[in-house]
């Protein structure tokens, strides 16, 4: 991130030269501070309200008798993984992601970074672990997209969920290749 | 359909609540006190959020998006990708409303039934905001170095990319 986002902003800056949306570059200067803060707003409010509910699921035992569920996958998804707190949250994590709960899969998600960062020796920096987390969370599994199911509707589509079984097969191979390419590259970057 | 997925979220904060007092929890003192804990998550994500949408902010106004597809335009029609299709694969790592902008325009254009229409929609629904997701995920716990988690989850985006036009074809017009 340190080369990607000054060259992102430096090519905007050059962009903007050619295109002549100077204008339009000043403004956006002065407005993304604010819109940043209204997305972290609202961000604060789903994440409070599910970080409350898997609270209360945890001492319930709840998230514990759901992680015993998932434990195949996540063996197959984390070998190295023993800490048993990080095992539940990330199971809490996969569950909302296959059933398409946005709102709820990023909160559960925090909760198992926090806890992978927790065990890991240097907090600075990311573990294998975690990188596999992300990367699959960036891939995203769900059964049913429901943003894209409701929009093909609103524009009239005969059959707005025919799509989930090839969206799922194609989530299926991008998450094989990004979760290949954590294994190839682990060793690259140390 | 949505009828189902309607029922989804609320069923799951009622079971989480019920098994939480059949098992004796303090529902209300517990949920208060994780919920704090919400606080400094999104206290520790703003830095970076700030920095990303500003910079995200200046590649849609500025033009550079635009510039980009046009360039990489030829690139994916030799990979398959429908030239209608291109600015969503650019958009969709890095801009989650810009996208999903992006994805209405696509469907009102083209229809949702149209070859172009589902092969959007098997892209839309087969990837997620890469660097927003990173922001985030990284962000609330304080980690600068991320290794190789940018490559991987860039790769598996184009994955899905490629793919898409492919399995689209193979399910529909076989």
């Amino acid at each position: 991130m340190n080369y990607i986002w000054p060259l992102m902003i430096i090519f905007s800056f050059i962009c903007a030269i050619f295109s002549g949306n100077m204008d339009a570059m000043s403004n956006a200067v002065i407005e993304s501070g604010t819109n940043a803060v209204a997305l972290a707003i609202k961000l604060l409010g789903i994440i409070c309200l599910w970080n409350g509910l898997i609270k209360v699921a945890e001492k319930s035992g709840l998230t514990a008798s759901l992680a015993k569920l998932l434990s195949p996958v996540l063996k197959l998804l984390f070998p190295e993984l023993k800490d048993q707190e990080a095992k539940q949250a990330i199971s809490m994590n996969i569950t909302a992601n296959i059933l398409g709960l946005d709102n709820a899969a990023t909160p559960l998600g925090l909760k198992a970074m926090k806890r992978l960062n927790e065990i890991s020796d240097d907090k600075q920096k990311a573990d294998d672990n975690m990188v596999r987390f992300v990367v699959i969370n960036t891939a995203s599994i769900h059964i049913l997209s429901t943003t894209v199911a409701i929009l093909r509707s609103e524009h009239l589509s005969k059959a707005p969920a025919e799509i989930i079984i090839p969206s799922l097969l194609t989530s299926g191979i991008s998450l094989c290749c990004g979760l290949l390419m954590t294994t190839v590259l682990k060793k690259v970057f140390k | 359909m949505t009828q189902i997925s309607n029922y989804i979220i609320p069923c799951i904060v009622i079971i989480m609540i019920v098994h939480g007092l059949f098992k004796g929890v303090n529902v209300f003192s517990e949920f208060t006190d994780g919920a704090k804990d919400g606080f400094k998550i999104v206290l520790n994500i703003l830095p970076s959020l700030v920095a990303l949408i500003f910079s995200i902010e200046l590649l849609k106004v500025s033009g550079a998006l635009e510039t980009v597809c046009s360039l990489l335009s030829p690139v994916s029609s030799f990979l398959g990708i429908p030239e209608e299709v291109t600015p969503l694969t650019i958009l969709s790592p890095i801009s989650g409303s810009g996208s999903l902008g992006m994805f209405e325009s696509i469907l009102k254009d083209h229809g949702p039934d149209s070859f172009i229409g589902r092969c959007a929609s098997v892209m839309m629904g087969s990837t997620e905001t890469t660097f927003y997701t990173m922001t985030v995920y990284y962000g609330s716990v304080g980690v600068k170095k991320t290794r190789h988690t940018l490559p991987s989850a860039l790769c598996a985006d184009f994955a899905s990319f490629i793919f898409s036009p492919k399995i689209v074809k193979l399910f529909f017009y076989q």
